[in-house]
């Protein structure tokens, strides 16, 4: 029988830099590792000895790609500390920031990264010259997202304007009306976008997935809500770390997470969606329905779906947002340092994000614990490509391997994450 | 189907964030008009198609923080006719360079349970101390007008127009109140390089410094000014030591102060 050995050198980023090596034995699966070899930067090291006014824009470069879901995360865990409760006005900026960053990041991920997966493409400007009009449509959608991210943070990657207890500066209800009318047109290009991904062909893959995402009473969550699980785990965001661990394996800089009582688990899109539907709008509801998208979506290829889908969610909030919006009486409320530990949890665009600082009593962090969602669907990724190669095994080499870097790509690990280059090794014995 | 004839692009990462390169995929409106110029021939965050040297321009994003990156960076030199550093990591070692002022072993153990599964070198560098660099693009992130004007310089074979002056001339250009003469907030503002478009002082916070040392910057005022406006030696010394915190100017007034 042939051992074939699938080697990716290089994922062009999971969060940065990572190899795959998948090993077939007698027709099975035998090993499946996911290697991340990015160079560790050591955020949880250097931020201790920093005031806690300097963290938001230190944790924002840890991802040039979703810099909002770290100062989101980390706002609130300091604000947690500190005993801050913010004006609704500012609550609403916030949850519109998140809008924004929902909207470019999975647009980024829907055209530029996973798109050409399905229609067999090395990237998206190959794929513009037979689909320029679903690119340049996507690109639009991006770029609106851009802007609100502009408006609200300054710049688009590492915004400069949240700040500990509010925004240094709100817009008032004049500027946010030219962003309400490119979200009606991105709106619109959203649906469009759903419409192309939903005839995509799809590999079949049903997945038994424990889907982990925050549950808020009223609103699809973003900022805030209790960690919940489909097999019934339901925590305050601060008891985290008595059901979660992080666990590190030799060939990987990246840590682990796992559930402690039942290992591995996935958050993101399709856990959001699976675990909170019920907050979607009717109409939103009724879209997913249009294009076939199953309450509980379980096939990770269709991921891409319930990305787009929720870039129409994020569209149609940011328009409820802006139409209700009244600026707030201050732009942030003061801070009083003082020595105790904080926690938050939001929902990047890929999975949710667990913060933890313990501070001094003037404000010096003295301990952060930062749990990004990439670390946490590792196990998850690795488990779907045993999955998957074996579904798959019939495959030709350069089809398998190409197979195995959509699977990969379903769960969004970063920008980069979507795109690489493999070198496919077959070892016959 | 692949002009002859059209400049290779590549792009590299090394320890970052990727929103530098991301700075590339976020000029939506000019990207496919690049890639019309531009073959755009090893980009790994956009296309899994990774072709071979040599490269007509180089990219680089990120810093060396590993024994390996110390190899690659000198690899990827050789391929390369033209070498642009994009971004405070690859230009001055980013905020992954405060290892520089700490124990990197420390740092791992506070991180990791098992430090001894990674390998890292003892500080963050830019490129330039490693290979000879054909421009420095600053910034954290850098702009992505700045990148589109260096990508066309290096095209037309001119050096790219990119100012050195301070973050001080662009508030005036932009008519923004000085945020320290008028409400006494403390802004790096004097002594970064300009480029961001002066976005911070425009919201009413002070610079912090993400594009790096101006030409010739008086630091030592700024920090005597920080202090007048009740700043701690401590904070003085914090405000320097960030994503620019290898830069020489920004590391020696840096030293200066602290605990």
């Amino acid at each position: 029988m042939a051992t074939r050995t699938i080697r990716v050198d290089y994922i062009a980023r999971v969060e940065g830099e990572s190899s795959l090596d998948l090993r077939i034995r007698n027709g099975a699966v035998e090993t499946v590792r996911l290697s991340i070899f990015e160079p560790p930067r050591f955020f949880e090291a250097l931020l201790r000895g920093r005031g806690y006014t300097e963290v938001l824009d230190i944790v924002a470069r840890i991802c040039g790609i979703c810099p909002i879901a770290y100062q989101m995360s980390g706002v609130h865990a300091i604000e947690d500390a500190l005993g801050i409760a913010v004006d609704p006005a500012i609550r609403a900026l916030r949850r519109l920031l998140y809008c924004g960053e929902w909207i470019q990041s999975h647009a980024l991920h829907i055209v530029m990264l996973h798109a050409p997966d399905f229609l067999g493409y090395p990237d998206a400007i190959a794929m513009a010259r037979d689909h320029g009009e679903a690119v340049e449509r996507a690109l639009a959608l991006k770029k609106t997202g851009n802007e609100l991210l502009r408006l609200l943070g300054g710049r688009e990657i590492h915004p400069i304007n949240a700040r500990i207890g509010g925004f240094y500066r709100v817009p008032n209800r004049a500027e946010l009306a030219p962003v309400a009318e490119a979200l009606k047109g991105a709106r619109d290009r959203a649906i469009d976008t759903l419409l192309w991904v939903a005839g995509f062909p799809f590999p079949e893959c049903v997945r038994d997935y424990e889907f982990v995402a925050l549950r808020h009473p009223d609103e699809y969550p973003m900022n805030e809500g209790r960690i919940v699980s489909s097999a019934g785990l339901d925590i305050a965001v601060a008891d985290y770390e008595t059901e979660f661990i992080e666990r590190q394996v030799p060939y990987s800089t990246a840590l682990h997470s796992v559930m402690k009582q039942r290992g591995v688990y996935l958050v993101g899109p399709m856990a959001r969606y699976a675990l909170n539907r019920d907050h979607l709008p009717a109409e939103i509801r009724a879209l997913a329905g249009e294009v076939g998208l199953e309450p509980v979506c379980r096939n990770p290829f269709r991921s891409i779906l319930v990305r787009s889908l929720e870039v129409v969610y994020a569209c149609d909030e940011a328009l409820r947002l802006i139409a209700a919006y009244e600026p707030p009486v201050r732009p942030f409320v003061p801070a009083e340092p003082r020595a105790a530990v904080g926690y938050a949890c939001t929902e990047a665009p890929r999975g949710i994000l667990y913060h933890q600082y313990r501070l001094d009593q003037d404000g010096t962090i003295l301990e952060a614990s930062l749990v990004p969602p990439t670390a946490q669907n590792q196990g998850v990724i690795e488990e779907d490509l045993r999955e998957v190669a074996t579904a798959a095994l019939d495959l030709k080499e350069d089809a398998l391997q190409a197979r195995c870097e959509q699977s990969i790509r379903n769960h969004d690990p970063c920008i980069s994450c979507a795109a690489h280059f493999l070198k496919l090794q077959v070892h016959r014995a | 189907m692949a002009r002859r004839g059209r400049p290779r692009l590549a792009v590299w990462k090394f320890a970052s964030c990727d929103g530098c390169q991301l700075s590339l995929l976020d000029c939506e409106n000019e990207l496919l008009s690049v890639a019309r110029r531009l073959d755009i021939a090893y980009f790994a965050e956009a296309s899994r198609r990774m072709r071979r040297g040599p490269y007509d321009l180089s990219l680089v994003e990120g810093s060396v923080t590993t024994p390996a990156d110390a190899a690659r960076i000198q690899r990827v030199r050789r391929l390369s006719r033209h070498l642009v550093t994009i971004g405070a990591c690859a230009t001055a070692g980013g905020i992954q360079a405060l290892r520089n002022f700490a124990d990197v072993r420390e740092f791992a153990a506070a991180v990791y349970p098992h430090p001894e599964y990674v390998k890292t070198l003892a500080t963050s560098t830019p490129i330039s101390a490693h290979v000879p660099v054909d421009f420095e693009l600053r910034g954290c992130p850098i702009d992505k007008g700045q990148l589109l004007e260096v990508i066309k310089a290096f095209l037309i074979g001119r050096k790219p127009a990119i100012s050195r002056h301070s973050v001080c001339h662009e508030c005036k250009l932009r008519g923004t109140v000085c945020v320290m003469v008028a409400h006494g907030t403390p802004c790096l503002g004097p002594v970064t390089q300009t480029g961001c478009g002066a976005i911070c002082p425009a919201y009413g916070r002070g610079c912090y410094g993400c594009f790096g040392p101006a030409e010739s910057p008086n630091t030592a005022a700024v920090a005597r000014q920080f202090s007048s406006l009740g700043m701690t030696e401590r904070d003085i010394g914090r405000v320097f030591r960030t994503f620019n915190a290898a830069a020489e100017p920004f590391r020696k007034e840096g030293e200066a102060h602290g605990d």
